[in-house]
């Protein structure tokens, strides 16, 4: 049996698959900043937080890295709504992506301070600086410098599994694909077109975040 | 005609269960069968089963595990194969884990010292006898802890073939959600579920990893 492959179907509707690719953009992009600052904010608690906060935080890092995505969106998009929150599916997406994303990137970021060595935070409270100081100059900028290849792959996961949230029908690329895909029936075309917008768009991530790293982090160490 | 969750609901839930594990050992498995493979091609001396390898590893990992499960769904179609959602979900995920796995592994390999290879291939072994004999043991030894871990993602990633209808954890926390309309305790409880498998062989791999770090002098 031959098939007969028809891409016409999805290239006539290049400029909706453009929106959703872009819409899957922003909410990566989205989550990204917004689980960056959670996810210091919770490294540092766990750190350095008195006992129960440090006990939340691992609280809210085991339930999230042991529940799967899907899960937790349709906890989000249907559980919330029941409260009395009603949410748009892309803003209930993007919730989604910065409460998954910011347990992992918690986890790493504190690997990351961890790794600091003592004597470092020691020279700057000797020097005088606040806590604060302390954290936000000396230790944050190696810290992060010391786990962006982790912090960065797992920001291109974010991406790809915020594929998952068209079961939600935000609309975003997979979201698209499955429009087109039910109104001209080409299902295994626009799937195969839609996986290489997203192998793109991991390269491109990788790619930007080379670049930003040759931007923000590069000075050398000289660990003597 | 709203139902409300009952036994009955949670009892539908918890056989589930065994669908959302069976998929899983059979990913488990097979990913690890053919991982295995990719694992050795990423780390073999020939180049052409080398770039092989990392461009397999390279085009699952840089795309959504439910594309790939669409991809399984609908390409068998398109060869002329009736495929269930079920055979469609262990394919697809026997494909993405194999190639975690295998990247995983490949690292693992490579942390075995030079000079266990050559010292393996100057006692006259070949390619098999030291695999088999000198560096798989040895490897084996560093990737038992991120094994178990990636157990995690696997049970984890089986909840998208609900998406393209196979009636797993997740499925079934839908179609109950759908009868009773109670969303937060449906699926409240299908996360405890999927947090009760997961969490334990979090916590093993951490205890491993624990152990196997610690100086073995």
């Amino acid at each position: 049996m031959t098939y007969d492959f028809q891409f016409d179907a999805v290239f006539a509707s290049w400029d909706y698959l453009l929106d959703g690719a872009w819409l899957t953009v922003r909410l990566s992009f989205g989550a990204m900043a917004i689980g960056m600052v959670v996810a210091i904010l919770c490294a540092l608690g766990k750190t350095s937080g008195p006992k129960p906060v440090r006990w939340a935080i691992n609280a809210y890092i085991e339930v999230i890295r042991n529940t799967p995505f899907l899960v937790q969106i349709f906890l989000i998009f249907f559980g919330l709504p029941t409260v009395g929150l009603r949410l748009s599916p892309d803003m209930a997406a993007l919730i989604a992506m910065v409460v998954n994303v910011g347990a992992y990137a918690t986890e790493i970021i504190r690997a990351g301070i961890e790794s600091i060595h003592k004597g470092q935070i020691e020279a700057g409270l000797a020097l005088g600086l606040r806590p604060l100081q302390v954290f936000r100059y000396i230790v944050l900028k190696p810290a992060l410098r010391t786990v962006y290849p982790a912090l960065t792959s797992q920001f291109i996961l974010l991406m790809l599994s915020s594929s998952v949230v068209s079961a939600i029908s935000a609309d975003e690329l997979t979201s698209v694909a499955n429009n087109i895909q039910s109104q001209t029936f080409r299902s295994f075309e626009i799937y195969i077109v839609v996986t290489g917008v997203y192998l793109v768009l991991a390269l491109m991530f990788s790619a930007l975040f080379a670049g930003i790293y040759r931007l923000a982090f590069a000075y050398s160490v000289d660990r003597r | 005609m709203i139902r409300a969750f009952g036994y009955n609901e949670f009892l539908f839930l918890l056989s589930a269960v065994q669908w959302t594990l069976l998929l899983s050992v059979i990913a488990f498995i097979g990913g690890g069968i053919v991982g295995l493979f990719v694992a050795l091609g990423r780390t073999s001396d020939v180049k052409p089963l080398r770039l092989l390898a990392t461009g397999y590893i390279q085009l699952f990992q840089g795309t959504p595990l439910l594309m790939q499960l669409f991809l399984v769904f609908f390409g068998a179609t398109v060869v002329g194969i009736d495929m269930s959602p079920w055979v469609a979900a262990a394919v697809g995920l026997t494909l993405n884990t194999s190639a975690f796995l295998g990247e995983i592994w490949r690292g693992c390999i490579q942390s075995v010292p030079r000079g266990q290879w050559e010292a393996a291939s100057s006692l006259g072994l070949r390619y098999p006898g030291l695999m088999r004999y000198v560096i798989l043991p040895q490897a084996v030894k560093v990737a038992v802890p991120p094994t178990v871990g990636y157990l995690v993602q696997v049970i984890k990633g089986t909840s998208l073939a609900a998406i393209i209808g196979f009636v797993e954890l997740t499925r079934a926390g839908q179609i109950v959600n759908n009868a009773t309309f109670q969303p937060f305790l449906v699926f409240g409880i299908v996360a405890a579920i999927y947090f009760a498998l997961c969490w334990p062989l979090s916590l093993l791999s951490q205890r491993l990893e624990a152990r196997y770090a610690a100086p073995s002098r």
